[in-house]
């Protein structure tokens, strides 16, 4: 007779998978994706595309000749995500060649050297931006106007609403805040006003969104993080707009610069983020208020990838702190 | 009204109950019968029966090994053949009693007739007494760990018991013997309850059924209301939801009276509760009522491959293949033959290993569904956390037994594991977290066991 499969129990999976979630993800950016090559046009695709391209070769070569791998592991859609979010998290005017330096950085330095998918300590497309904003300052902070679709390196470039609030706060004159868009074209994007400018990725607030929903839906991610930041910005930004009005309008806050692109997409990596619920709200608070502080104390205009990075260095702390509840911890009567 | 259910992690697998409206039906007689001496917790039953007796259906051919152990009765009647090892769910050779079929005669104690027995007509039965023929009945949990029911009706001194909870939940997929009991035998299991309240000597009871049982509940909550209506015990019907592992004892009771039950070792019974599965309610009434011990029980034999699954009234004893062959045989494929469902069941390294005390179901997972995928690295994805209805880390368990860090598991509370696999059935790198988890709990608890020697 046959012999009969034996192993330990469960014998039922839920059908889930690594690949699911990270094309998942993928499919919860496209919105946003879409709306930047409306407003940036050709530069953002080229952007977008050399930095995933880059990514999953980096894997790829990493992986197979410098690790010694037998198995590839670049159809799993981590390294496409994290080249995505990469370029999503960058100009749309830099030239290729920052942006592969950026991927080598990302997925090389990153994710690689701690042993590939689930190992890394950092978020890769936030060290590989960040690496880029100290190398290649002029570079990282010249942002075109949206609205030149067939210019790259050369579009025209302009403030961004975070500049503009950064500049307020340094001359200490609130009408400066003027300039701003008002929250709704910050909401659907900002193509046909000034001070419109920014990261290919943060310039709609209304398609993030769509994918946060999207994320939620399908069971991606829970809404711990992003409402936890989100909520820690507004009442944050709220006292310090009521203590002194050169501080923007909350609502303005929350939808300039890349904080929804962080909250919701950045911050939410499953490998550098907390393992429980309580461990995911204390993260999430914490990356709000080093944003706040960071925008408006510190030197650079945006905090959310410092904030984000210096909260992924506490995650290991967080879970050994942030336990779930047991069952039975309290007896209920 | 909200339905209730357990208040921590769980998941939803599949239903897959591809034998709900299948009727059950009496399986033939065995040829061969086998009786594993262990087919409960606790100590190993000891023959009284040698090679070459006459035995009849009914007739004890083992007795009690100790305090937390159950006597065994024949389900056939025949020559004991020998007294040898064989194969049983775990997958190693275990002591059995091999009985060779011969005639179908029954001890003559045993009431045959269909005639519903109520309390009321039996003032004989002291609530010592409903527990001593629980006891002698050979009666342990019919839902799959096996616990000897008598011990649960007799709590440690400083619990009290306040209610019974009958565990007619059945959140495995596949497994419909519950279901089909509860149709088939409502009025039996109603006097089992019972005769449990009264051995328990509560007068509160419910009925956890999941809501994916309508016709069941409307049954039971009916003939609740005939039966209980002017007693002086309370039964209350209680629908909840879909949602695994809600049949764990520990979930029902929070599901059921909301109270968490803290961690090994209390159980049940210091939050008032005592749990007892459908199935031993009706064996309860058998056992007391009937005279009848504990030799035949409700199993369902199931497959996506199988071309007639259905519901058996088996004797214990029975070799598995015997049912499978009446549901149209072994699928042809690679095939994985579980004692049990999908979720917690044994898989099996033969199909000769017989139909024990607590085998609620046959099923056979074919092809894909019987093999494992290759595990990937973990995403750290915390997936396995928000499914763990115990509170606990999987993958922080599955790591640290996997290094061997016996202290850490400890303080992490690795005991309090109920190895029901919602975090393996969760893991999108379907890592295997149980099988670590499960080897990090049995030394963890050895260690615990000898720092208590000491």
């Amino acid at each position: 007779m046959k012999q009969l499969i034996v192993s330990l129990s469960p014998h039922a999976h839920g059908n889930d998978s690594v690949e699911r979630n990270m094309y998942g993800v993928i499919i919860a950016l496209i919105p946003a994706l879409l709306v930047s090559f409306v407003y940036f046009g050709i530069g953002s695709i080229v952007v977008c595309l050399s930095s995933v391209i880059a990514c999953v070769f980096f894997e790829w070569f990493i992986a197979k000749y410098v690790m010694g791998r037998q198995t590839c592991s670049i159809l799993d859609g981590s390294a496409a995500l994290t080249g995505l979010l990469l370029g999503m998290n960058l100009p749309s005017n830099l030239p290729i060649w920052i942006v592969i330096i950026g991927a080598l950085f990302a997925i090389g330095v990153a994710k690689m050297t701690f042993g590939g998918l689930g190992n890394n300590i950092f978020n890769p497309a936030l060290v590989g931006r960040c690496v880029l904003l100290v190398a290649f300052p002029a570079q990282m902070t010249s942002w075109p106007q949206p609205g030149q679709l067939w210019q790259y390196t050369d579009a025209v470039t302009g403030a961004t609403p975070l500049s503009i609030m950064k500049q307020a706060i340094q001359t200490g004159d609130a009408a400066v805040l003027d300039q701003l868009p008002d929250a709704f074209h910050l909401l659907l994007g900002n193509h046909s006003i000034g001070g419109g400018a920014g990261t290919i990725g943060e310039i709609c607030g209304l398609a993030l969104l769509l994918g946060l929903a999207f994320m939620l839906w399908r069971r991606i991610i829970t809404w711990h993080i992003p409402v936890s930041i989100i909520a820690t910005v507004f009442l944050f930004s709220t006292v310090m707009h009521i203590i002194n009005p050169i501080y923007a309008d909350p609502t303005t806050v929350i939808l300039s610069g890349g904080l929804l692109l962080g909250a919701i997409f950045m911050a939410t990596d499953y490998v550098t983020s907390p393992m429980t619920a309580r461990g995911q709200l204390v993260y999430g608070v914490c990356i709000g208020l080093l944003t706040i502080v960071i925008r408006n104390w510190g030197s650079y205009p945006e905090g959310m990838s410092f904030a984000i990075l210096i909260m992924n260095a506490f995650t290991p702390l967080i879970n050994n702190y942030m336990k779930p509840k047991r069952f039975g911890e309290e007896i209920k009567k | 009204m909200k339905i209730k259910t357990f208040s921590i992690g769980g998941i939803h697998p599949d239903e897959n109950k591809l034998t709900h409206e299948v009727p059950t039906q009496s399986a033939p007689l065995p040829t061969q019968a086998i009786f594993p001496l262990s087919q409960h917790i606790g100590a190993p039953a000891k023959p009284v029966v040698k090679k070459g007796d006459f035995v009849k259906v009914g007739t004890l051919i083992a007795e009690a090994g100790g305090f937390v152990s159950a006597p065994i009765y024949s389900s056939v009647s025949g020559i004991v053949l020998k007294i040898d090892t064989a194969i049983d769910a775990t997958g190693y050779r275990k002591p059995a009693i091999f009985i060779n079929v011969e005639g179908d005669e029954w001890e003559p104690s045993i009431d045959r007739t269909e005639k519903l027995e109520l309390v009321k007509d039996h003032p004989e039965l002291t609530p010592e007494e409903i527990v001593n023929r629980i006891k002698l009945g050979g009666v342990t949990g019919m839902g799959g760990a096996g616990f000897p029911t008598f011990i649960k009706l007799c709590p440690p001194p400083k619990a009290k018991a306040e209610c019974v909870i009958i565990n007619a939940v059945e959140c495995e997929p596949y497994i419909t013997a519950d279901y089909r009991l509860m149709m088939e035998h409502s009025d039996e299991i109603l006097v089992g309850l019972e005769l449990l309240m009264k051995a328990a000597k509560v007068t509160r009871g419910y009925i956890g059924i999941e809501i994916n049982k309508p016709a069941a509940i409307k049954l039971l909550k009916q003939k609740c209301n005939e039966v209980f209506c002017n007693s002086d015990y309370k039964v209350e019907v209680v629908p909840l939801q879909q949602r695994y592992p809600q049949g764990g004892e520990k979930q029902l009771v929070d599901a059921v009276i909301g109270r968490q039950v803290p961690a090994p070792p209390a159980i049940p019974v210091n939050v008032g509760a005592i749990v007892q599965n459908v199935g031993t309610a009706y064996a309860v009434y058998e056992a007391v009522m009937k005279h009848k011990p504990l030799i035949e029980r409700y199993t369902t034999v199931t497959g996506k491959k199988l071309s007639k699954p259905a519901n058996y009234l088996v004797r214990i004893g029975t070799p598995m293949l015997q049912l499978i062959d009446l549901c149209g045989g072994m699928p042809e494929d690679d095939n994985k033959v579980l004692a049990g469902g999908p979720m917690m069941g044994k898989a099996l390294t033969s199909t000769e290993v017989p139909i024990c005390k607590g085998t609620n179901a046959v099923t056979i997972l074919s092809g894909d569904e019987a093999r494992r995928r290759t595990p990937a690295p973990c995403i750290r994805c915390a997936k396995c956390v928000s499914a763990c209805p115990m509170g606990l880390e999987p993958y922080l368990l599955a790591k640290l037994s996997a290094f061997k860090e016996w202290e850490r598991a400890e303080r992490n509370d690795i005991v309090s594991c109920i190895e029901c696999g919602s975090c393996q059935f969760t893991c999108p790198a379907h890592r295997p977290l149980l099988d670590n988890i499960r080897l990090g709990k049995s030394t963890v608890m050895g260690i615990i066991k000898s720092r208590q020697i000491k």
